[in-house]
């Protein structure tokens, strides 16, 4: 990069199509999803879905390109840590919004002045018509899943550190296998609730609070299989890997949202009820 | 690699159109944030311009005949007075929704914080370049699907939505089933995702991108607002994404989380939409101070009065900001003791708030001052800013609130502090900085004839909404009694005075554009210390190649 005329360390990137190629599929995507709510006609959101997908996977791909050609100094990584850091600190505060909306039924299901709501809870928890989880059955098992798959990863981010590629092959492929597991697992418990997304203030907080960290969960799951096939390529070092890094971050954040959900929804949201499986 | 040179030096100094399109450059993409305010300020004041002018005289006067015009409605007939009555709502919704998303934080944050953060902490660039350019152009987007909504269908027969910029379910769910309020949500999320992305950049340019020796108790007052501001927008405007993702499924997916039926609670909704709401009024007025901490110190030949506490009186402002959402829910059947709480922190927020008006004040205490534009612009800030959180204080109370709610009273409160206070700023900003973006200077008169007859107009606008909101005048209405006539008439006329006040902005533009009068690195001398000003005006494409060293 000496044709720059610079004295920093700084990352000064080249100019770039891929924010206005995104920023118009995202257009096409919001459009699309209205027509597809609407008028049931899914393909243009689909195809600002696709455009989303291919900003992101060229845009990355310039990433890994330029980080290869050397423009990721040490102070570059660092604001991708902080940046990283950041993106995961409003995804936390995504998820109050759900905890927010769950707590709000749970904890004042039966607030007298809400006569509307009382009469729909029946004014007891859970709330008629709603028969929980137990959360030690299939949640249990998805709980030590996900910390198994903590562990795992960390495995492979050892294994990174010793710079023994087998083991970060294998941490990461064990990774993802368990996070796979984890998703059937959830859909399987979704396909037994009983009961729905809509109509009753439990299952809306409920699929809508496991279901955004199921899609994190995916999301996560595709980010380690990202590097697990950036690994299979040669790619990280013992001395840098942060992309790397940053899936094990997003996973431990998966990871621990999941606990709270787990501790919060379905171990105190059952406590003391009888539960079917 | 091997024409890396080659490509580089081709890339060096991009032209043409991918220049903006295709930018990585925070001076390039400050300007078309700044050129996107313009564009959204002028669309969202003429709606308001409709809508004073309807209201300049009891009865319903305009909005029928307008929706006829718009959505074709029969001339003079019911459906279009019912139309007309929505349309009124539909611009109250979207003059609020505009002003707050596309005209002042992509003004204060998107553009005088792209441009001037860099320069002022000694840095080449933004963090991240190429997500910077993003959060730019995913407002556009926003923005068109915004104006999109006012021409699909909102409540039954009724286009657009009219629910307020608060879109309180169930008049945003249930009241207004159409897709209308669909598009004004995921504009509302599009340009959530902008900002986001925005406080990252922010943040990490703030915390790492200082120049050595620089720190974070060296660095300037601007930097230090918009770091707070990043903060804000980062931790609240993802609740807001959740709750506005609620409506949409409340909306179209059957779920009840805002539905009483299904056991929902629609005050919940409000709770959400607060814990951002409150936080984003900061997120536009913190920039704001960090623009008059500057002048006021420029104009005075003094450093700024008190700089540690002005830094800290940001940072309570912005914690403290977090945790008084309620006190817009007064109303709402919250209890008694939450009622206490949340009056007792709202006050609050008043001294760490006084201490920085004490401090502009002490700052030109004793100094060499000079009125010139900016200045005069800062101090209009802050005497409107002053009158509007003195109003705050009144609103704070849980008591005068049962009255209050809902009245002109709030609307002149908080006009005062964003249209006045943070719009004010935008315009001192815009006279401080205008000379170093664009390399020549404007006429100093035009801008003081722009300041004065503003000054004059926005004030006659609001300043009477107190009294109406004080006889008890709803706000949101397309008509009200005799009794308010006089007053309405008053604040209508002002607008046209504010009208005239913008046609001498623009013209106060292109006179400069047309005449180039050569501004000089630093045109308002020694008080002016920040590093911007060591810089040519407009800066290089790449300044700070050689990072300049903090003492």
């Amino acid at each position: 990069m000496a044709a720059h005329a610079k004295n920093h360390d700084y990352h000064l990137v080249d100019p770039s199509p891929w924010p206005f190629v995104g920023s118009v599929s995202a257009f096409v995507m919001a459009v699309g999803g209205i027509y597809w709510m609407r008028a049931d006609v899914p393909w243009p959101f689909l195809i600002g879905l696709a455009g989303v997908l291919y900003t992101m996977f060229a845009w990355w791909s310039d990433v890994i390109k330029e980080s290869h050609a050397g423009d990721h100094t040490p102070v570059v990584q660092l604001h991708h840590r902080y940046g990283m850091i950041l993106f995961i600190a409003s995804e936390v505060m995504f998820f109050v919004a759900w905890f927010w909306a769950y707590f709000d039924a749970f904890f004042y299901y039966d607030e007298v002045q809400q006569i509307g709501r009382v009469a729909a809870t029946g004014g007891h928890w859970p709330p008629t018509g709603v028969e929980l989880f137990d959360p030690w059955h299939l949640p249990i098992f998805n709980t030590l899943l996900l910390l198994t798959s903590g562990m795992t990863v960390t495995w492979a981010h050892h294994a990174i550190l010793e710079d023994d590629r087998q083991g970060l092959k294998w941490g990461l492929i064990l990774t993802c296998i368990l996070g796979a597991i984890f998703t059937v697992v959830q859909a399987i418990e979704y396909a037994q609730a009983g009961f729905s997304f809509s109509g009753n203030i439990y299952g809306a907080t409920f699929f809508m609070a496991t279901g955004f960290h199921g899609f994190h969960v995916l999301v996560g799951t595709i980010f380690l299989l990202v590097c697990l096939f950036r690994a299979l390529n040669g790619h990280f070092t013992p001395k840098q890997h942060l992309g790397f890094e940053f899936a094990a971050w997003y996973w431990h954040f998966v990871d621990v949202v999941w606990l709270f959900l787990f501790a919060a929804v379905y171990v105190w949201g059952s406590w003391g009820i009888a539960v079917g499986h | 690699m091997a024409t890396a040179t080659a490509d580089h030096d081709a890339h060096a100094n991009p032209t043409g159109w991918k220049r903006y399109v295709y930018s990585t450059n925070h001076k390039d993409i400050g300007t078309m944030y700044l050129i996107f305010a313009i564009v959204a300020g002028i669309i969202g004041g003429a709606l308001s311009g409709f809508m004073r002018w309807e209201l300049a005289e009891p009865g319903i006067q305009i909005f029928p005949g307008l929706a006829s015009m718009v959505y074709g409605h029969e001339w003079q007939s019911a459906a279009a007075i019912d139309a007309g009555k929505h349309m009124y709502n539909v611009f109250t919704t979207a003059h609020g929704l505009i002003m707050v998303f596309f005209v002042v934080m992509p003004a204060l944050i998107g553009g005088y914080s792209n441009w001037f953060v860099p320069l002022m902490i000694g840095a080449p660039d933004m963090a991240f370049p190429r997500m910077n350019n993003i959060s730019f152009w995913l407002l556009p987007p926003a923005f068109i699907l915004l104006l999109m909504s006012m021409f699909f269908e909102g409540p039954p027969g009724g286009m657009g939505t009219g629910g307020g910029w608060t879109v309180y379910p169930p008049l945003s769910t249930t009241g207004q089933p159409g897709p209308a309020m669909d598009f004004a949500i995921l504009s509302l999320h599009i340009a959530g995702a902008s900002s986001i992305l925005g406080a990252i950049n922010f943040i990490t340019t703030i915390f790492n991108m200082r120049a050595p020796g620089m720190t974070l108790h060296k660095m300037p007052l601007f930097p230090w607002a918009i770091l707070v501001t990043a903060f804000l927008l980062l931790l609240s405007l993802p609740v807001l994404a959740g709750a506005i993702t609620m409506l949409l499924t409340d909306r179209n997916f059957g779920t009840t989380f805002f539905t009483p039926d299904g056991g929902g609670d629609p005050i919940l909704f409000q709770h959400l939409f607060w814990f951002f709401g409150h936080p984003e009024v900061y997120i536009m007025i913190l920039p704001g101070f960090g623009v008059v901490s500057h002048i006021v110190a420029t104009f005075s030949k003094k450093p700024v009065f008190g700089y540690l506490a002005m830094v800290y009186a940001m940072v309570a402002i912005g914690f403290v900001g977090f945790i008084v959402w309620a006190h817009h829910m007064y109303t709402t059947g919250i209890s008694l003791d939450t009622q206490r709480y949340f009056v007792f922190a709202t006050m609050v927020i008043a001294v760490p708030t006084g201490v920085k008006i004490f401090s502009w004040i002490a700052t030109m205490w004793g100094g060499s001052l000079s009125f010139r534009p900016p200045m005069q612009w800062a101090i209009g800030f802050i005497f409107l800013f002053t009158v509007g959180g003195v109003t705050g204080v009144v609103l704070a109370n849980a008591g005068a609130d049962r009255s209050l709610h809902d009245t002109y009273y709030v609307v002149a409160h908080f006009h005062y502090v964003l249209s006045l206070g943070a719009v004010f700023s935008i315009f001192a900003a815009w006279y401080y900085w205008y000379p170093k973006m664009f390399g020549h200077m404007y006429s100093e008169t035009l801008a003081t004839v722009h300041f004065w007859v503003m000054f004059v107009g926005v004030n006659l606008i609001f300043f009477p909404q107190h009294f109406l909101g004080l006889n008890g005048m709803p706000r949101r209405y397309i008509d009200y009694p005799e009794a308010f006539a006089w007053w309405n008439q008053v604040s209508s006329w002002g607008y046209a005075v504010t009208l005239v006040a913008v046609l001498v902005f623009l013209y106060t533009i292109v006179d400069a554009i047309m005449k180039k009068r050569p501004a000089g690195d630093n045109p308002w001398g020694e008080g002016a210390t920040t590093l911007e000003w060591t810089l040519p005006s407009p800066p290089p494409f790449h300044q700070f190649e050689t990072l300049p060293k903090i003492k």
